[in-house]
């Protein structure tokens, strides 16, 4: 069961033994983790702490330098040769497995020259092939989801920063994937907007969608998530239900953390 | 100095044009947009090529850039002309091109793609590196991304210099008058040394002027509508390409 009331499924993602390092930085170090199915796993921890690019590397926005990912059991961004070296997979393959994965990003990164229906319907038109008149319908039923009914023909210029974010956010859903990342989706946001998108993330969770979330927003963590990953200096110290993390967080890098932002 | 002009030679020019001239004045044009849009096209290829993953494509791409960009356009003209040996006439439509005008048109639109590829190449570097990885991250592979997503935004970017670009090419084909094209200069050369009246050069300054004018006119109502639509209001990029390209609807607006 979930914190949230539901029945775990099988497990999504898999990560084993990520490393990654960016020059000389070593950013990733040895990171496991699984999720399941309509699970939702918070990923806290300080900046640098290599939280964004773990989930940049689950779908392969960055190449990992050892270690696997796995979605629903394909390996992700790489191919197997039969001597069991990973060499980077095709471009076709990648893009196909990113239409199972889809992000969330930071700054939105909505597309300015789109209206908000077409920021949505863009992907499941071009790229995964359905009809025009059903994906502009499926996409007004997901802005009105998110609350932006009548924002169908708004330009993302025109859209207040939380707007735009749950537009990205319709936008994600839209290709129906099997696992949403979401990379500090309120951490450029005005105060008074935040809650407008926590509250559509909420409902996400509670509904079922597997999601992994970068955040600083503890009240989230507390709320929606069945499991909280601590990460610091590239590895993961600490996992646990947010429960235990916010009565009695075991490390003391936790504690400190926790300390300094709650 | 001034008194000694012959004004009645250049009022003729300029209001009484003859068969020679139209077909002159025709042929500047035709030539400046049939080789800025190649231009534009190689331009495209080439910043692709740039960008490609692939070494040689990239070394391909610069080495293009490097010999086009540094060598006069002059010595290109020529070297196509006499080095490429083209079809005498190439029958193209309503068109009848000579080797004179296929080699013209082929240096002046190889040597503009050398332009072309670094004002694309700047167009393309201003998108924020977000917006690719939006679409990456939606499933789409880059040519998708870059045709769909990112082209249509650096468009904007690319817009402006384009424009001078194209003024730059209508006053440049006069050089092709060097290797026989009877476009506008080759026009007023004949007539001059027919008469030895000077005056001819200052009419054929004219109708450039005029061809540059026209264009900049154009170009302003393009731009004009680019920052309409910068400040939000909602034109899709069609509408906003085809609207202000139509000579006849950017000339209504104004």
């Amino acid at each position: 069961m979930t914190s949230t009331g539901l029945v775990l499924g099988d497990v999504v993602m898999r990560a084993t033994d990520v490393n990654k390092s960016f020059g000389r930085l070593h950013v990733l170090k040895d990171v496991s983790l699984e999720v399941r199915q309509r699970e939702t796993v918070c990923i806290i921890g300080p900046s640098g702490s290599g939280k964004t690019t773990f989930i940049r590397c689950i779908n392969h926005l960055e190449k990992v330098d050892s270690g696997r990912i796995e979605v629903n059991g394909h390996l992700i961004g790489y191919r197997e040769k039969e001597d069991g070296k990973l060499v980077e997979d095709s471009e076709r393959n990648i893009a196909k497995q990113r239409t199972q994965v889809c992000m969330v990003f930071q700054r939105f990164n909505l597309f300015p020259h789109k209206t908000a229906l077409e920021n949505v319907t863009e992907a499941p038109i071009h790229v995964l092939g359905v009809p025009k008149e059903k994906a502009a319908e499926e996409a007004e039923a997901l802005l009105t989801r998110v609350g932006l009914g009548d924002k169908c023909g708004t330009y993302p210029g025109k859209l207040s920063g939380g707007q735009q974010q749950r537009v990205a956010i319709a936008r994600a859903l839209a290709m129906k994937p099997a696992l949403m990342l979401f990379d500090e989706p309120t951490s450029a946001l005005d105060p008074e907007v935040i809650g407008e998108v926590l509250a559509v993330m909420e409902e996400l969770a509670h509904e079922g969608m597997t999601m992994i979330v970068v955040t600083h927003e503890m009240g989230f963590a507390r709320e929606a998530a069945d499991r909280v990953v601590m990460m610091d200096d590239g590895g993961i110290i600490e996992v646990g239900p947010p429960e235990h993390f916010f009565e009695a967080p075991e490390h003391e890098r936790t504690k400190q953390f926790l300390s300094k932002i709650l | 100095m001034l008194a000694a002009i012959d004004w009645h030679v250049i009022w003729s020019r300029i209001f009484h044009p003859n068969g020679t001239f139209t077909h002159a004045l025709w042929a500047t044009v035709y030539i400046s947009i049939v080789a800025q849009v190649l231009g534009i096209v190689l331009g495209l290829v080439a910043a692709l090529a740039r960008m490609s993953r692939f070494l040689p494509f990239r070394l391909v791409s610069g080495t293009y850039v490097l010999i086009f960009r540094g060598t006069p356009v002059l010595v290109q003209i020529f070297f196509f002309y006499f080095a490429l040996g083209l079809p005498n006439v190439v029958h193209l439509g309503v068109f009848n091109l000579t080797a004179e005008v296929s080699a013209g048109i082929l240096a002046l639109s190889i040597n503009e793609g050398a332009y072309m590829r670094e004002i694309i190449r700047a167009g393309i570097d201003s998108i924020d590196k977000g917006q690719m990885e939006a679409a990456k991250s939606l499933g789409m592979r880059s040519g998708l991304a870059m045709r769909r997503i990112i082209l249509p935004q650096a468009a904007r970017v690319i817009i402006p210099p384009l424009g001078n670009e194209f003024n730059n090419m209508m006053k440049t084909t006069s050089l092709v008058y060097t290797i026989g094209v009877y476009e506008l200069f080759a026009d007023a050369e004949q007539g001059y040394s027919n008469t030895f009246h000077p005056e001819y050069f200052v009419a054929v300054a004219f109708w450039y002027l005029v061809l540059t004018t026209i264009w900049s006119l154009i170009q302003a109502s393009i731009e004009r509508r680019l920052a309409v639509s910068e400040r939000g209001e909602e034109l899709s990029f069609r509408e906003r390409l085809f609207a202000a390209w139509s000579p006849v609807t950017a000339w209504g607006r104004r």
